[in-house]
Formats: structure tokens, sequence, C-alpha cells
């Protein structure tokens, strides 16, 4: 696109943008949806495929109970209806990701349907609605080959690897989402969010989305300011952390208000999320292609899950993500401010991690919240995707704790821990970070510090017991900050004693 | 059940990815719906109290449970392609978006 794009403030300002969100979740359970066959991530290329899972003629699919459980438990949580019967349909289409040219899904007669999750974004709470939850399986891996980039367009050929067809699936779609203004992207990543913690409480997922095992695709449409008509929509497809979902959200509501502002029109299509530029472009049409002439699976029968098992797991359910919040928020005794930061740095779970392995719960947040999400941020990606551990966080904190380091020296300490130089102690050790709190050493830095600035110290041994604070700066400058602070303080007021 | 149009049966081989010139057409749309016909007088038959189904088996909730069974080697799995390389099965280059 040749025109400069509208800035998102003046895209706002014309235009109230709508969005669905569709989440593809996979399970974590032992085996594929149909077949017994491993879902292990990371295995060699089709090491873990069956007659089932490659659809050789002849064989038969058996529905996972695990799956299914899942499938319930995640409708549950997320306030839906449980159907009380439904089926398995085929999807078919060609495309060599699945060796069956069909997909296994649900079509019109989803596993849960009518739910909702509310989003916090900066205190404000949105209601979002679920439309459905289906199951269904994954596809397979393909590899293309020649080309310059290794995406389909100018491959000589393809190579796929069918491990993953066949892992069970769920797929969260919501309902359009409007009456966001501003906020759309930020919801749109607070819904991705709140939905990844949700779906690892409850234990049935990874939800890793940079290995895959969480996938979410963007729709977005753009209305006049005071209009309720929706727009014509886009589908941003794999968007696959959560800055992503964001950035390519707000990509989409300056794009599309370009165009329609000058008098163009939205192509209803699919588009490609690029991470490095941040920008989509455009992909497939819809078309009539798009009809997948789903019918009933023949090869399995309905499920109608007993209304007892529904109530069973509905009982067992882990308390809500709201519930769990309010329970840590008091647990660790943040304000509300202070958790909301903590939400929308999504530090949460590092937190919990952090206090488990020793550390108080301020000083988790305080490194978590201040120090790493700004690293993370300079470096453009998720909190949890720094390279350090929630229990190296605590071992940083116990060396400040136990007096060896100080908090400006434990900030080297995360520059070498990030850096790849090891645990935290070797980093101390051999960066020689510990603070000195030697008497002997100590004590020959302050009679320096006392000989340099004769007028201060006379201040002090006339009781000026403030002035000490120039005398300790002088110090810790001599020792470049490795000295015990209080310490210093001591010697100094005991030499200096009137 | 109403006679299925010409432009129906071509939409149909578009998606089925057959192709089908005109004559083809001519011929394959009639019968066609001759066999929808046949296959409708079933519902001539059904009483009231049969409800459709899709399945021939009055069974629901057909499960297994969650435990990994051997699978094929990569051998095994790729015994049966046409071509494959880096263990992976080859195929011809793909046409248009990734679904
Ligand atoms: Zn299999």
């Amino acid at each position: 696109m040749t025109t400069t794009l509208m800035s998102y403030d003046d895209a706002i300002a014309a235009f109230d943008p709508a969005m669905g969100l569709e989440v593809h979740v996979e399970l974590n359970t032992a085996t594929k949806m149909f077949c017994g066959c491993p879902t292990e991530f990371g295995a060699e290329p089709n090491t873990q495929t069956c007659p089932t899972c490659l659809g050789l003629p002849g064989s038969l699919p058996v529905v996972n109970r695990k799956a299914v459980e899942s499938a319930i438990r995640i409708g549950l949580a997320l306030n839906c209806e449980i159907a009380a019967w439904c089926r398995f349909a085929r999807k078919n289409y060609f495309y060599p990701d699945m060796p069956k040219n069909f997909q296994t899904s649900q079509y019109d007669e989803p596993i849960a349907f009518d739910g909702f999750l509310d989003v916090e974004v900066e205190g404000e709470t949105f209601r979002v609605e679920i439309e459905r939850a289906h199951m269904e399986e994954d596809t397979g891996k393909s590899l293309h080959v020649g080309g310059s980039t290794g995406r389909i367009q100018g491959a000589d050929y393809s190579l796929v690897d069918y491990n993953r067809a066949g892992i069970p699936l769920i797929e969260i779609v919501t309902r359009p989402i409007t009456g966001m203004g501003a906020k759309a992207p930020a919801v749109a990543r607070a819904y991705v969010a709140t939905l990844r913690d949700l779906l690892l409480g409850l234990g049935v997922s990874d939800v890793r989305m940079e290995q895959g095992s969480m996938r979410c695709d963007v729709n977005l449409s753009l209305a006049p300011s005071g209009s309720d008509k929706l727009g014509t929509r886009t589908e941003t497809k794999n968007v696959n952390s959560l800055r992503s979902v964001e950035r390519a959200a707000r990509y989409e509501v300056s794009r599309q208000a370009t165009l329609l502002s000058a008098g163009e029109s939205i192509l209803q299509e699919t588009r490609h999320w690029h991470e490095d530029t941040g920008v989509t472009t455009s992909g497939r049409e819809k078309s009539d292609a798009d009809d997948y002439r789903y019918f009933p699976e023949p090869d399995l029968v309905p499920m109608a899950p007993p209304t007892e098992w529904v109530e069973e797991l509905r009982a067992a359910l882990p308390e809500p993500l709201r519930v769990q919040r309010a329970r840590l928020q008091a647990v660790w005794g943040f304000t509300d401010l202070e958790m909301r930061d903590v939400v929308a740095s999504d530090a949460v779970g590092l937190i919990e991690q952090t206090v488990t392995a020793g550390s108080s719960a301020q000083a988790a947040r305080k490194w978590w919240v201040s120090e790493l999400t700004r690293r993370a941020n300079e470096d453009g990606i998720e909190l949890a995707e720094l390279p350090i551990t929630p229990q190296q966080v605590a071992r940083i904190q116990a060396l400040v704790d136990e007096g060896s380091i100080n908090d400006k020296l434990a900030r080297q300490v995360f520059d070498g821990v990030l850096a790849g130089e090891g645990e935290p102690d070797g980093v101390v050790a051999a960066r020689g970070l510990a603070v000195v709190s030697d008497d002997a050493a100590l004590g020959e830095a302050v009679d320096r510090a006392i000989a340099a600035n004769p007028d201060v110290a006379e201040k002090i041994r006339d009781g000026k017991v403030a002035a000490a604070g120039a005398l300790i700066g002088a110090v810790m400058a001599q020792m470049r900050g490795q000295a015990d602070a209080g310490r210093v303080r001591e010697l100094i007021l005991e030499k200096l004693a009137p | 059940m109403p006679e299925i149009s010409r432009d129906e049966v071509r939409h149909l081989a578009d998606l089925a990815r057959i192709e089908l010139d005109d004559a083809e057409l001519d011929h394959l749309a009639p019968q066609l719906s001759v066999i929808l016909e046949s296959i409708a007088s079933i519902a001539g038959v059904a009483a009231a109290d049969i409800p459709p189904t899709s399945h021939a088996l009055p069974l629901t909730n057909v499960y297994r449970d969650d435990v990994v069974v051997p699978c094929l080697t990569a051998e095994q799995a790729l015994s049966g392609a046409p071509a494959s390389e880096q263990q992976r099965f080859s195929v011809p280059r793909i046409l248009g978006d990734e679904q």
C-alpha cells in the first residue's frame, strides 16, 4: 500500500471497531483425538502416526474420553451451556495438511455454546460473549521447499509431518465484541491472556503460544462512529503472541480506517500477520471454495454427555480467575493499582512461582513488574519469554535479603542472568558483585572519605548526623556501589563520635 | 425433493475439483436428480415416529481411554507415500493460500 496509514487516534475518532476472536487450543491429552498416537511436542517427523491419523483406508476413529472431558470443563469454565447431544462433522477441503482430505470437526452442534468471559482493561470490565466452543483435530505441519521465504508462495513443493495431525483442538469463538472504542486492541490482548490463564488453571492445555498450542485469529471490522451497523470484516490468521494480538488489531484499525476514509471498501478476506514488520498483508479472498460441505461424521456415534457427568465436572472446577486473583491480592497485600499492574504485565503466575520459591510478594512484584517488564518491552518480547526463571528471581532477592548484594547490584545480576551467564550466585562471583561488608576494607574507605571531606566530618562530629549521607555516598563511589551501606553508616558514626 | 439444477451440479463438481464440460453436465445433472429422488422415496416409508438419523447404530458415547498405543515407525508411515524427503511426505506445490 502506498498511502500513509491513518494514525490510530484519528482512526478511532472516526470509526468504532467490532471484533471477533477465534482461539484454537491444543489439549494436553496424552493421545490424539481419535487414535492412541502420542502427542508430544518436538518428536522426529512422522513418528507419531497410525493408520487412523494418516487417513488410511479401513481405519476407524474412536473419540478420546479425556478430550471430551476437557472440552466440557472448558465450556463450563466459560459459563457455557453443554450440549445434551451433539455430533462430529466432516469439514471437507483439499489441502495436504490433512491426509484424509477432511478435518473431523463440529459444525452446527458444538459441545459448548452461549457462554461469556469477563476481561479487565485498565479497571474496566468487558463481558466477552462466547458463541461456541467446539472440538476438532489439529492438522499436520508443512515445510515449504524452494522459494526464498519458506512460505507457500514460490515454493517448489512441500514436505508434510503428520505428528500434529489429529491432536485434539478446542476452538473457542466469541460473538462480535463492540463498544470497546480505543481499547479494542487491549481488550483483544486481555481476552486472550485471560483465556490462557483460565485454561492453565483448568490444566487442559500447555497454552504455549510460541509453540503453537494456542493460536488466535482476529476478526475485525469498522463502522462509522455512532453507527451500529457492522462493516466488512477481515480475518487475521494465526496471531501467535499476546503482544501480536494487540498489535495486529491496532494495525487493522488503522489500515481499514485509511481505506474507508479514502472512500474505498474493505475486502472480506483472510490476512496474514507479520511479526517482524508489524503489518498484515492480504491472503485469501473469501469465495465459493469456503463451502466445506460439512456433513455428520458417519464413523463416529453421537455424544450425549450425561447430566451427572457434567455436574460432577462442574463441581470439580477450580476457583474462577476473578476469585483466585482477589485471593492472591489479599494474600500478597497488593493495592488495587499494584494488582492491576501485575495483571497488565501478565505477571500473576510468575509472581506466584517466585513467592513459592521463597521471595516476598512485594519483592517479586517489584522485580517482575518494574524491572523485568521494562526489559521485556525493550526487547519486544513477552515477560514470560525472558530467559530468567521465577526461581532465579527469588534467588536474587534472597541474595539481597542476605546482604550479599543490594538492589543496584541486583540489577547487574539480572543483566548477567539474562545474558546467559548462568545462575545468580555464579553471576555474582564471576562479575565480582558481592557487597563488601568486611570492616577492614570498609574502614579504609571510610578513612579516605573523612580525609577528603574534612568539613563534612566536622559537622558530624558536632552532632549533625544527617550529614553522614554525603560520606556514605563518597564511600559507595570508592567501592563502586558494592559496599554494605548500613555498615558504612555505622562505621562513619563510630569514627566521628562526638 | 426438488430437481437438482445444472448450476448446482457444476458447483459441486468445482468443490470436488472435478472438471466437467458442458456435455458431461447435460448428461450427469438429470442422472443425479434421479438418484436423489430415489433416495428421497425412503422418506415416504418412514413413519412419524421414526426420527431422522445420521447413524445406523442406536449408540452414543463410545469413547476410549487416553492411553498411548504403539504407533507406526516413520518408515512404515512413509512406506505408502509416492515420494518422501527429510522423513516427511513430499507433496506437489500447493496452489493458493494456506487454509
Ligand atoms: Zn494416530
